[in-house]
Formats: structure tokens, C-alpha cells, sequence
């Protein structure tokens, strides 16, 4: 009986360890795949981190453009990092996470304002999210991108 | 009302300034939600529950934020900055802020 509840004991982490990561590589292949299509179609609309926009004549309009996204790893990233805790070194397994979190929200920023010509002070600030549960929330963070979005004056 | 992020409304003119407005919330999260994203933790990819609580939040510090500026007799806020900050465990606190300003 008591081998029996070691086994069960030590499957549910292992199974845990697979399904992250069978389905959360699928899905993270997914999610780039859709952030490349978005950042082709909105290339022309540029998110710039300077003050000064290079519009070609005057600025109609101006606001605010705010995008964010609450992203975390799976269970198979958060068992490599684990390891990595203990050598020490780039922890590259998390590295996908912040990369794909950041470009997801400045890509929601823009398409908060689809029809801007231009997103000037594009700002990034990352900010992890913490379990009401210990440590469960570990490796889960939130995104904002904001900048101010601006219409050119177009001669009609 | 129009808020940006620059010093500045561009394309407009400042005529007065009102100094500093803020705006802020603290929301913690809910049961439901916490044990939804705890699932989803196991593969991984986003959170849509903690994502449409954060956006909810930082538009209530944004409204918070408008009607400071609204009463001081402003028409935009310039310079807005968003930070978010922890305040307990569960708990995260929503700050906007920004300058009041008179544009023509």
C-alpha cells in the first residue's frame, strides 16, 4: 500500500512535467507563429521609444495606447529552471516567455489604436504576478506596453 | 479628454498647467480565477483571467485619474506613467499618474 502511494506520489509530477511539455511547446509554437503574422501586418505602424515623431507634416491627434498581457511557462520550463537555480547561468527556458510576453503586448498596443500612423514613448514595464497559493505563481508575469498613439495630418 | 505619454499634446498648444493627478486601485484576485490560472500554469501561455483583471484595474486608475483632472478644470493629462506595485500577497495596486494641462 505505502509503494503504491509513493508511485502515485511521484507520477503526478512527472505526468504534470509531460503535458507541459507535449502541450506547452504546441502552444507557445502557436503563439509565435500569430505574433509573426500580427507584427507583418502592423509593421508600417512603427512603435517608436523617442519623444519626436518623423511625421512628414503636422499631428492631428494624439493619445493614449495601452496594451498588456499576463503570460506564464509551463510545468516542464519550470522544472528545467529548477535545475538551472542550482548551477546558476542564463536560465534560457524563461528567456521565450519574456520575449513572447513583450511582443504580444506591443503588438495589443497598437492594435488598441489600429488606426495610428505612429506610437511615440513606447514604454515596457514587466511586473510578476504572485499566488494567493506559496510559490505557484512562479514564472508568470504581466506585460504593459503603452505609448502615445498619433494620427499624421494627411493633405487630402 | 486626451491623456499621452509625452510631455507634451502634439499638434496642440499648453496654456495651463495644474500640476500633478494620480489615480490609483487595489484589486486582489478571486478564487475562481486563482484556481483557473492555476490549472493553466501547467502548460503554460496566457492567463486571461489575470490579464482582463489587471486591464480592468488600470482603467479604473486611468478614470480615477481623469476625473482628479476633470475637477481641477483640465482638458488633457500629459506625461502619464503606470506602475504596479504588490502590495500583499494576491494583492497588486494599480497606480496611474500624470500632469493636468489646458490645452487650446
Amino acid at each position: 500500500m505505502d509503494s503504491l502511494e509513493l508511485w502515485i506520489s511521484l507520477a503526478i509530477p512527472v505526468v504534470l512535467i509531460v503535458v507541459g511539455r507535449v502541450v506547452g511547446a504546441s502552444i507557445e509554437r502557436n503563439h509565435y507563429r500569430d505574433i509573426i503574422e500580427r507584427e507583418a501586418r502592423s509593421r508600417t505602424r512603427l512603435a517608436v521609444s523617442s519623444k519626436e515623431s518623423d511625421a512628414p507634416g503636422a499631428i492631428r491627434s494624439a493619445s493614449l495606447a495601452v496594451g498588456s498581457v499576463v503570460v506564464s511557462v509551463d510545468h516542464f520550463k519550470r522544472f528545467l529552471s529548477g535545475f538551472r537555480m542550482i548551477f546558476g547561468g542564463e536560465v534560457r527556458s524563461y528567456s521565450s516567455l519574456i520575449d513572447r510576453a513583450r511582443r504580444e503586448a506591443v503588438l495589443r498596443m497598437k492594435e488598441s489604436q489600429p488606426d495610428a500612423d505612429a506610437y511615440l514613448n513606447t514604454r515596457l514595464e514587466t511586473s510578476t504576478i504572485a499566488s494567493t497559493s506559496g510559490n505557484e505563481g512562479m514564472g508568470t508575469i504581466e506585460v504593459l506596453a503603452y505609448g502615445t498613439a498619433v494620427h499624421y495630418d494627411r493633405a487630402p | 479628454m486626451i491623456l499621452t505619454n509625452i510631455e507634451s499634446v502634439p499638434g496642440r498648444q499648453i496654456v495651463q498647467h495644474f500640476g500633478l493627478v494620480q489615480g490609483s486601485t487595489i484589486r486582489a484576485k478571486h478564487f475562481g480565477r486563482d484556481f483557473a490560472a492555476g490549472l493553466k500554469n501547467i502548460v503554460g501561455g496566457e492567463l486571461r483571467g489575470y490579464t482582463e483583471l489587471l486591464q480592468e484595474s488600470r482603467a479604473e486608475a486611468t478614470s480615477r485619474m481623469v476625473a482628479q483632472a476633470t475637477e481641477l478644470g483640465a482638458n488633457a493629462v500629459v506625461n502619464v506613467r503606470f506602475t504596479t506595485s504588490s502590495v500583499a500577497q494576491g494583492a497588486s495596486e494599480i497606480l496611474a499618474y500624470g500632469t493636468a494641462v489646458l490645452i487650446e
